[in-house]
């Protein structure tokens, strides 16, 4: 079913997302509205357009797809479900995600992940085609952001200045060279090995197969992990991941 | 009502500009358009716009923009206007009666040139004469407020929404090469006319997206070179703040912004040595004019516009680059309303974007 979004403010587009009984819905015309999909269940939503702010906050298990770039803050607070971008994304995408997956395939802005978490079964995802602004994983707290950097120069890191600051759980896996040079100092680089390499691997694939892309070649590529060092008591303090 | 400093509002905002790069003229519709579908954004307690290349058959003359509590406020406003300025022109500022907008100040405007006897006497350039003669209003005439005092440009700025505020004002009269606009949400100071954004003074105008919490400090320093703070808001100050650096220290709008939004110094310690020596030598010179707090703002000017955001970047800004006319805006949607085309990118933290205008890069 299509719902056609011109002139619907946000409150009036999530009642009828809400009070419709197709469980397959496209979007037409988006233009700004917020809250799209907020604390939705069980839905398929196709977007076209520009959706506002805070698209799929509190997320409980729906899928949105959108074709095109979202703003800020998609997924914040999302618990599960699933969010494809086939563009770009703004600022704070994934801000305290506890779970489900988010799939991006151009760039993201500053402060993706920040504070994300997880929680025994709950193991929320991110996974970037392009680059990442600064301030990646700020905080994080559990799950795992893959920045894929596909079509940046071999030598550059995907990632702005100051990624995983405090960071104290979790994992951010970037394809590239050669890690950042501006890490703090609780948080280590290393190639991803060993179960690392199981989440990596199984990521990349559910991304391509997203958008259509062969993942071998990529499964090729050099990944460096990034994680809070485990000498540093916090982790253990706070997250039993 | 209370005003600034009796009453604290807890609290986005959202800031939207337009430029032309082929010479042809944008109507003031466009901006309301744009401005208007960041409703959300802003909660009807201010809206305002400034548009350039609006005054084309005054430009030689600064064009005062005034609200007035009452006709006695503006005898005596007018009294100090005729006796510092040639007034060619005067009127009401053209506006429509709007259900929401309400309270409205009288709002008048003159065109007008420095009196050369009081020009050559105060021993000023022409353009600090006019600016002082704006604060002693803003400072000595209670009731009269000087809003808008650049040549061929205008602020219109109101309590309300910004889509209701260009209605009333008739924004789809204008024409202009330049046009920002701006939402209020306002945070800790209460909404009213004159604490609307843009803040003017000459030709820079602001419209600012933000709180910013080196206001006292910044305060502080340019008090000692004469700006009067009057209005006990974070965004006058930034307009001061720009006005001091490129209009009197000569500064570029570049290192203006390097000194604004200044590079870590963890950042400038990794620097090749002529540029660590540069930026220290910013940070140092210009300490107190550091902007620190959530910031994204368009400093308007004549010729053309800067985008800015704080240098950890706490606020959205996105930018479509395009040859004939290029947007900048808190959210893609208020660009994708009016352009459905032009890429957009969003600048790196304390990375200014400067757009000029055809004219300029003619």
């Amino acid at each position: 079913m299509t719902i056609w979004t011109e002139g619907l403010d946000f409150q009036a587009l999530g009642e009828r997302i809400r009070h419709s009984q197709a469980q397959e819905l496209e979007l037409e015309g988006v233009l700004g509205q917020r809250y799209i999909g907020a604390g939705l269940r069980d839905k398929r939503l196709r977007i076209r357009g520009v959706p506002g702010n805070a698209l799929g906050a509190y997320m409980d298990g729906a899928q949105l797809r959108v074709e095109g770039n979202a703003q800020d803050a998609v997924g914040d607070t999302m618990n599960d479900g699933e969010i494809v971008v086939e563009g770009s994304c703004g600022d704070a995408l994934g801000y305290a995600m506890r779970g489900g997956s988010i799939f991006v395939r151009g760039d993201v802005g500053y402060r993706c992940g920040i504070h994300m978490k997880a929680y025994r079964e709950k193991q929320p995802r991110i996974v970037i085609g392009g680059r990442a602004g600064s301030f990646l994983g700020e905080y994080q707290a559990g799950g795992r952001i893959l920045v894929l950097g596909l079509g940046l120069e071999e030598e550059q890191p995907p990632v702005g200045a100051f990624p995983a600051m405090g960071q104290h759980g979790g994992a951010i896996f970037l394809r590239c060279r050669r890690p950042p040079q501006d890490l703090p100092a609780q948080v280590t680089a290393k190639p991803a090995d060993g179960e690392e390499l199981r989440w990596l691997q199984g990521d990349l694939r559910d991304f391509c197969q997203r958008f259509g892309l062969d993942p071998e070649p990529l499964l090729a590529d050099e990944y460096w992990c990034l994680r809070p060092n485990t000498e540093n008591p916090y982790q253990r303090l706070y997250t039993p991941y | 009502m209370m005003r600034e400093g009796q009453v604290h509002i807890p609290a986005g905002c959202a800031i939207s500009g337009i430029i032309s790069h082929d010479g042809s003229d944008i109507g003031g519709e466009d901006i309301v358009r744009s401005i208007a579908v960041m409703h959300d954004r802003s909660n009807g307690l201010g809206g305002g716009f400034a548009g350039y290349g609006i005054y084309p058959q005054y430009k030689e003359y600064y064009a005062l923009h005034l609200f007035y509590d009452d006709e006695r406020a503006k005898s005596a406003c007018e009294a100090f206007i005729q006796a510092h300025f040639d007034v060619v022109n005067l009127s009401r500022i053209p506006t429509r009666k709007h259900k929401r907008i309400q309270n409205e100040p009288l709002l008048w405007r003159y065109f007008v040139q420095p009196l050369p006897t009081k020009l050559q006497e105060s021993q000023l350039d022409e353009r600090e004469f006019v600016a002082r003669c704006v604060f002693r209003v803003n400072t000595d005439i209670p009731g009269a407020y000087v809003f808008s005092s650049g040549k061929n440009m205008g602020v219109f700025k109101a309590a309300g929404y910004p889509e209701d505020v260009g209605e009333f004002f008739r924004l789809e009269e204008y024409r202009g090469y330049l046009w920002t606009a701006h939402g209020r949400y306002p945070t800790n100071t209460p909404g009213w006319w004159g604490g609307a954004h843009p803040f003017a003074l000459l030709d820079y105008s602001i419209v600012h997206n933000g709180e910013i919490s080196s206001y006292d400090a910044n305060r502080r320093f340019l008090e000692m070179f004469g700006y009067a703070c009057t209005l006990l808001t974070d965004t006058e100050v930034i307009t001061y703040l720009f006005d001091f650096l490129v209009r009197r220290q000569g500064l570029t709008l570049q290192e203006a912004a390097q000194v604004a939004a200044a590079p870590f110094w963890s950042q400038i310690e990794r620097m090749e040595p002529a540029e660590r020596e540069r930026l220290t030598y910013l940070r140092n010179m210009f300490a107190s004019l550091l902007i620190t707090g959530p910031f994204s703002i368009l400093l308007g000017f004549e010729g053309g516009m800067m985008a800015l955001n704080d240098r950890l970047k706490l606020r959205s800004m996105v930018i479509a680059r395009g040859s004939k006319r290029s947007y900048v805006a808190s959210e893609e949607c208020a660009i994708r309303v009016l352009d459905r085309e032009t890429p957009v990118f969003s600048p790196e933290g304390g990375q200014p974007v400067i757009l000029y205008a055809k004219r300029k890069e003619a």
